[in-house]
């Protein structure tokens, strides 16, 4: 594992009643490059614990000198976004996970269709500054409440014009999305960030059209939903560890100093897949294939059922 | 240490190239036991011991004068050998920079970079350059920024597109590959341009090795060695010039073997590109006579081993088919269980 960057809030802009925007600069030194679709681990130390919540860079990646990201307040949170609604103010200092990229724009596509629901638009204010300098065929279809989650909406409709297509639930607007993904010529890929209803949406709607698996890219913002307690039992040591409702596995271990790879902390990128022996789990992520599950999870974002003892190779 | 460079010395025609006392010490003999098989054989390119091949990020040495003659050279005969798909310019700035900036920082006594924003001045003290551009203006380069900065490094680069479940080569200074050439490979995805390796795919080396490969981040490079057998110090065997050195694997005999057969190691390096997120697929070569590498007779001791035990298939894809029985027979006199037998 890489050294955590070591950042300070210069900036924060309340954009919304839930969506802050942060500002942050280097302590010393530079900041790594990134490529849009990035994102960053912020540490937050909330309640006696640590949690590590990913946030799109919403920055031009051109701009090197600091990173912006946006937090959405969570009506059920955890600690971590009231903590970076609540507790953090400018000065203050944060630890962050290098940037990675595991929603990057696919090269070779002829247009660009962004789809974003809420604060899932975070993602796509980085592909709009790369693919506005490159000069790329795209639009941005967003979908949001007038007044609570249409953060950039006004910056974004003056910069993009004719491109943005906006649908405000408050008025009924609704996003056709058979017809949309109807229209798209050969070529075109589609990239979809927000809530799960969204995701599901934009893949059945695709997969009734026919549109190939390879053009169609979402990115879940899925923070570990909070489950029944229950315990693991590590294979090598024979150390067993409680793991509390409101905690994630991979949280749990990484507090009792047992590292495990991870990227995207919400069961996509496969990093922390660990294999079990014995115990009942629920699984949440959307990486095993389901034959993989008999012998494998993903601790960030999948338990063991209620009471279970789970057994890890660890 | 300061690396001290030699003088101009040849990889071709009178072959005038050696390695000093210094440079065989160093040499990154790719052998860990008294076999070979293919295998992940992928680690963190943490840096290494002062001084070793693995101590910087890009390895400067004093073959450097030479090598990029022989690059210059070999783009003179043939321009194509350096690639850029319109897709991979991005890429090709994040090489500029990330070469510019290891190299100044690691070699100042050789290089030095200014940047003031966008405004960089780049001096190469070994070859005598001196360069204003813009960062991400191509016009204020001579020529392709990939070019540009590739024709002061050792070693190939590829650079490899991420999309779709794998890797594509999409852009490339390929001068110094070992029997494959840029320009057939050229848009072929990881697994398609390792299809003709033999016995590796049934190990899942492959797989393994993409999954690997795909998830490399930011300043987290990995390294792997690999190994062939070349005839003459020759840098340029590539596809292209099959006719020019093909036929010299017919001319090693027992006299000549010693001189003539070279040990041929690629330091192959890997970090991510973070403005592009391409991969930079670094292909450092390093050559050594079979009677500079008895110079450490462990060396010769397990070489022979490895060659003489060496599956047929994998000899057959390296090459060394022809001669392969006269360097086993050159090689046993280092090896004291063989010569007992």
């Amino acid at each position: 594992m890489t050294a955590a960057l070591e950042v300070q809030v210069a900036g924060i802009c309340q954009l919304t009643p839930v969506v802050r925007e942060f500002t942050l600069v280097p302590v010393d030194g530079i900041l790594p490059s990134f490529s849009c679709g990035s994102h960053v681990q912020v540490h937050i130390e909330a309640g006696g614990r640590t949690l590590r919540n990913a946030y799109s860079l919403l920055g031009d990646p051109a701009d090197r000198d600091h990173y912006r990201i946006a937090v959405r307040l969570q009506e059920a949170s955890r600690g971590g976004s009231r903590f970076m609604h609540e507790q953090l103010s400018v000065g203050d200092r944060l630890r962050l996970s290098p940037p990675a990229n595991l929603f990057a724009p696919h090269s070779r596509a002829r247009h660009h269709v962004l789809i974003a629901g809420g604060i899932g638009i975070t993602p796509f204010l980085s592909y709009i500054a790369e693919l506005q300098a490159k000069g790329a065929s795209f639009e941005l279809h967003y979908a949001y409440r007038a007044g609570l989650t249409d953060a950039y909406l006004a910056s974004l409709r003056q910069r993009l014009g004719e491109r943005l297509h906006g649908y405000d639930s408050l008025q009924g607007q609704r996003l056709d999305m058979g017809r949309l993904l109807a229209r798209q010529k050969l070529g075109t890929h589609a990239y979809v960030c927000g809530p799960q209803s969204l995701l599901d949406c934009v893949r059945e709607q695709a997969a009734m059209l026919g549109w190939p698996q390879s053009s169609l890219h979402w990115e879940a913002f899925a923070a570990p939903e909070p489950g029944a307690a229950f315990s693991v039992t590590l294979t090598s040591n024979g150390r067993q560890i409680d793991v509390p409702a409101d905690s994630s596995l991979l949280e749990t271990l990484e507090a009792h100093d047992v590292e495990l790879p991870n990227l995207c902390r919400g069961g996509v990128c496969g990093q922390c897949a660990t294999g079990y022996s014995s115990g009942e789990v629920e699984h949440r992520d959307s990486y095993l294939a389901p034959a993989e599950r008999a012998t494998t999870l993903m601790p960030c974002v999948s338990r063991g059922r209620c009471g279970s003892a789970l057994t890890l190779n660890l | 240490m300061p690396v001290t460079l030699k003088p101009v010395e040849t990889y071709r025609d009178d072959f005038t190239f050696r390695n000093s006392a210094e440079a065989i010490a160093r040499f990154p003999f790719p052998f860990p036991e008294d076999s070979y098989m293919y295998s992940v054989n992928i680690e963190p390119a943490t840096a290494g011991a002062p001084g070793s091949v693995f101590e910087h990020w890009f390895d400067i040495d004093e073959h450097y004068r030479s090598e990029m003659a022989e690059r210059a050279r070999v783009l003179e005969r043939d321009p194509d050998r350096c690639l850029v798909m319109p897709h991979m310019q991005q890429a090709g700035w994040d090489a500029v920079e990330m070469l510019m900036t290891h190299l100044a920082t690691d070699y100042p006594e050789w290089f030095e970079l200014e940047r003031d924003g966008e405004r960089w001045l780049w001096r190469n003290h070994a070859l005598d350059l001196c360069q204003r551009f813009t960062f991400g203006d191509p016009a204020s380069l001579p020529c392709e920024p990939l070019e540009y900065i590739t024709r002061q490094v050792q070693g190939d680069f590829a650079m490899l597109d991420q999309r779709d479940g794998n890797l594509w080569m999409d852009a490339g200074m390929i001068t110094c590959p070992a029997d494959w050439s840029i320009k057939f490979d050229a848009g072929m995805s990881f697994t398609q341009w390792h299809s003709p390796v033999p016995m590796a795919h049934q190990l899942g080396v492959f797989d393994r090795a993409l999954k690997y490969l795909m998830n490399i981040q930011v300043d987290q490079p990995v390294r792997r060695l690999n190994w062939t057998l070349t005839v003459n110090p020759r840098l340029d065997t590539s596809s292209e010039t099959f006719h020019e050195w093909g036929g010299e694997r017919a001319q090693v005999s027992a006299e000549n073997v010693a001189q003539r057969v070279h040990l041929r190691v690629e330091l192959q390096f890997m970090p991510r590109l973070p403005r592009s997120n391409a991969l930079l697929f670094g292909i450092r070569t390093y050559l050594i006579s079979l009677e500079e590498l008895a110079s450490n007779p462990a060396w010769a001791c397990r070489l022979h081993r490895v060659l003489r035990d060496l599956p047929e298939a994998i000899a057959d894809y390296k090459g060394m088919t022809l001669y392969r029985q006269t360097v086993v027979d050159w090689l046993r006199q280092f090896d004291p269980q063989a010569r007992a037998a």
